[in-house]
């Protein structure tokens, strides 16, 4: 075994890259479970970013305008998931997966013909004086800018959730909708900005993976990352901090694991590769344990100011 | 009453229909694993399958359902499938062996082959797979003339024997060309996962591998390669990758070959036996002769006297003068293997499961 082919700095900067498209739409899926709505349609958001951005940069030659256009489009389609669950009152849990079934086909329709074709990468950016840092400089300071805007947009969420009074209202339409109604809240209207907030951030993620991460289109791209998204929320225990550390933690693994088994490490490579799923169940098996899961209240009911 | 009798009138008629429309239609099915626009494994098949419709036009209607998973699924699908009116069904991943040699048994008047198993349990269960060591040997000898570092690398998916033959040929064709190559494997326990695939080829290149072959079928891989600006080099697998061949200022792009999996001529000739009737079970392993495995085009990253090397391997195993696992080979534990001047049968290679002397790690169980 010869660990010390694995250089350390190398190896941070690749966890963040990979870590980057799943923080992003677990915490976009955050602040949507924060509000009460369970959407379990973050694979097709996902993939529905990931395609539209991909043909915009193509066409457009600006990787930039790809994310805005991911983001709108991934918000666009959870747009019908708002309208269907909070308006017409559709099953929550039948129609995310609906959500998903249509996002997976709607992208390998849009993206028939952009197999094979090379996007315009985003390029590093350079953070002035603290990218010539020695080890830290290339190891967390010479990335894309989506990596620091994903982290940026973590302090966000948890600072809007924490201080904000906008905030602490989307925090009381998910715990209670009755309550909040009957304070005057508008749940609905509430709800329907948290979905579309979660699918501009699915949006970005998928957008992230079609764009930098991966960087082409094929069909399935996302391959699952949205459902690991979805399981990261649980392990968060729904906290801002907690969905960096989960998305973190589980891209780390997966570049560890594969590092370690480049580097020729004794260990059972089938314990390796299944040592994300493992470690996740271990943390949900703990935070059960200790009775504090932290769900929003009412996640996942319908709600209708008649009730 | 009535509007059951009606029902029962039309279904009947549905099946005449049917049976009618079968006698001069020959319907071939085919399931896939993964989406036909993966680029690779999946896309071959596909195209496969569009030169039966070529070759028969009207004879012949054909019919596939893609990302079919392995398992409990599979077995739904082809029941669907056989029930639907297909005459012959395509499996084209190791993992449908069970479901296809289940589902066989239940209908026995339909064909069914499966790509790469070993699983003929009733009389109409064909297997046919491709020598795709062959294909490694070529690109193996590339690969250990390219690399600047002396470390090439293998993506492999599932510790089957067609990945570890891949593997072996690959490293035993590197090692002859650069005695001091050192292969880099990396299991990555998946057929596609572009992202996982993108990961396992950046693990190996910041290790200082230089040159990287995949046995998964996306071209993530590529793509990571692409990023070293020239640095590293990749191939195209399972189909021909062209878009990674040249980068957009015209120099040389990351694929310098590759290994293109040709399932036509197969498809074509089985449709055609079934339709004339001269259809038997078999077991079919066909390579380079056959044209069944193909070496895409080099690029100009290849020296031209490397070419000129890989060119005479081809024609070498085309001709049937060179077989990839010739001995002198010893196992990874030392032990004698093939000994001088003699071939590996076809049975040790199907059934292989070990690495050959020089390989470090060990084969997952």
């Amino acid at each position: 075994m010869d660990i010390g082919s694995i250089n350390p700095i190398l190896l941070v900067a690749s966890i963040m890259v990979s870590a980057t498209p799943i923080l992003l739409a677990a915490i976009g899926e955050m602040v949507v479970e924060k509000s009460g709505v369970l959407n379990l349609g973050v694979e097709g958001m996902m993939i529905t970013g990931a395609v539209v951005a991909f043909a915009v940069a193509v066409n457009s030659g600006s990787p930039l305008l790809g994310f805005v256009a991911g983001a709108l489009a991934a918000s666009t389609v959870s747009l019908s998931f708002g309208v269907l669950t909070q308006y017409l009152l559709s099953n929550q849990v039948a129609t995310g997966l609906g959500l998903t079934l249509v996002g997976l086909g709607l992208s390998s329709l849009v993206g028939k013909p952009y197999e094979g074709v090379k996007a315009p990468s985003l390029p590093r950016l350079d953070i002035p004086v603290l990218s010539d840092l020695p080890v830290v400089g290339r190891m967390l300071f010479s990335h894309d800018i989506m990596v620091y805007l994903s982290l940026a947009l973590v302090v966000a969420v948890w600072a809007f959730l924490k201080y904000t009074r906008a905030g602490l209202i989307l925090r009381a339409v998910g715990e209670s909708h009755d309550s909040a109604h009957a304070l005057g809240y508008k749940v609905v209207r509430v709800r329907l900005l948290a979905i579309l907030f979660g699918g501009a951030c699915a949006g970005l993620g998928g957008a992230y993976l079609s764009l930098v991460r991966v960087p082409q289109w094929t069909e399935g791209v996302t391959a699952g990352a949205g459902w690991i998204a979805l399981a990261i929320v649980v392990f968060a225990s729904w906290r801002a901090g907690r969905v960096a550390v989960g998305a973190y933690l589980f891209g780390g693994i997966t570049v560890l694991q594969l590092n370690l088994q480049a580097a020729g490490a004794q260990v059972p490579v089938a314990l390796l590769s299944a040592s994300p799923y493992l470690i996740t169940i271990l943390v949900l098996v703990i935070i059960s344990a200790r009775g504090m899961h932290g769900a929003p209240a009412s996640l996942g009911r319908a709600f209708h100011a008649s009730n | 009453m009535k509007r059951r009798t009606s029902l029962a009138s039309a279904a009947l008629a549905a099946t005449l229909g049917t049976g009618a429309f079968a006698q001069d239609t020959t319907k071939a099915c085919f399931v896939y694993v993964g989406p036909i626009g993966d680029g690779g494994w999946t896309y071959q098949h596909h195209q496969g399958a569009l030169a039966v419709q070529e070759a028969y036009g009207d004879k012949v209607e054909i019919a596939w359902q893609e990302s079919v998973p392995e398992g409990a699924d599979a077995e739904r699908v082809l029941t669907q499938m056989a029930i639907s009116g297909c005459d012959i069904i395509f499996t084209t991943s190791f993992g449908y062996m069970d479901a296809t040699n289940a589902v066989a048994a239940k209908f026995p008047d339909i064909k069914f082959e499966h790509a790469t198993g070993y699983k003929r349990e009733h009389p109409n269960v064909s297997t046919y797979n491709a020598r795709f060591y062959e294909g490694r040997a070529v690109v193996g000898h590339i690969a250990g003339k390219m690399t600047q570092t002396n470390k090439i690398g293998y993506i492999a998916s599932f510790p089957i024997p067609e990945v570890v033959m891949g593997i072996n040929s690959y490293y035993h064709h590197a090692k002859a060309a650069n005695p001091d190559v050192e292969l880099v494997v990396t299991w990555a326990y998946t057929w596609f996962d572009p992202a996982k695939e993108a990961d396992a080829a950046r693990a190996m290149l910041d290790q200082g591998v230089d040159v990287i072959t995949a046995h998964t079928d996306s071209t993530a891989p590529l793509a990571e390669i692409a990023k070293e600006d020239g640095k590293a080099w990749g191939f195209g697998q399972a189909s021909d990758m062209a878009a990674f061949m040249t980068n957009d200022d015209g120099t040389p792009g990351p694929r310098v070959a590759s290994i293109i999996d040709e399932w036509s001529p197969y498809y074509v000739k089985r449709v055609g036996a079934l339709m004339d009737g001269t259809y038997e079970q078999i077991d079919s392993w066909a390579g380079m002769p056959e044209g069944e495995v193909v070496i895409g085009e080099m690029n100009d990253a290849i020296p031209a006297e490397v070419q000129a090397e890989a060119h005479a391997m081809i024609d070498a195993i085309t001709a049937g003068e060179y077989h990839p696992f010739t001995g002198p080979m010893n196992k990874q534990d030392g032990s004698a293997w093939l000994a001088e001047g003699e071939t590996a049968s076809d049975g040790e290679l199907l059934g292989m499961t070990f690495y050959i002397e020089g390989i470090t790690g060990e084969v997952p169980n």
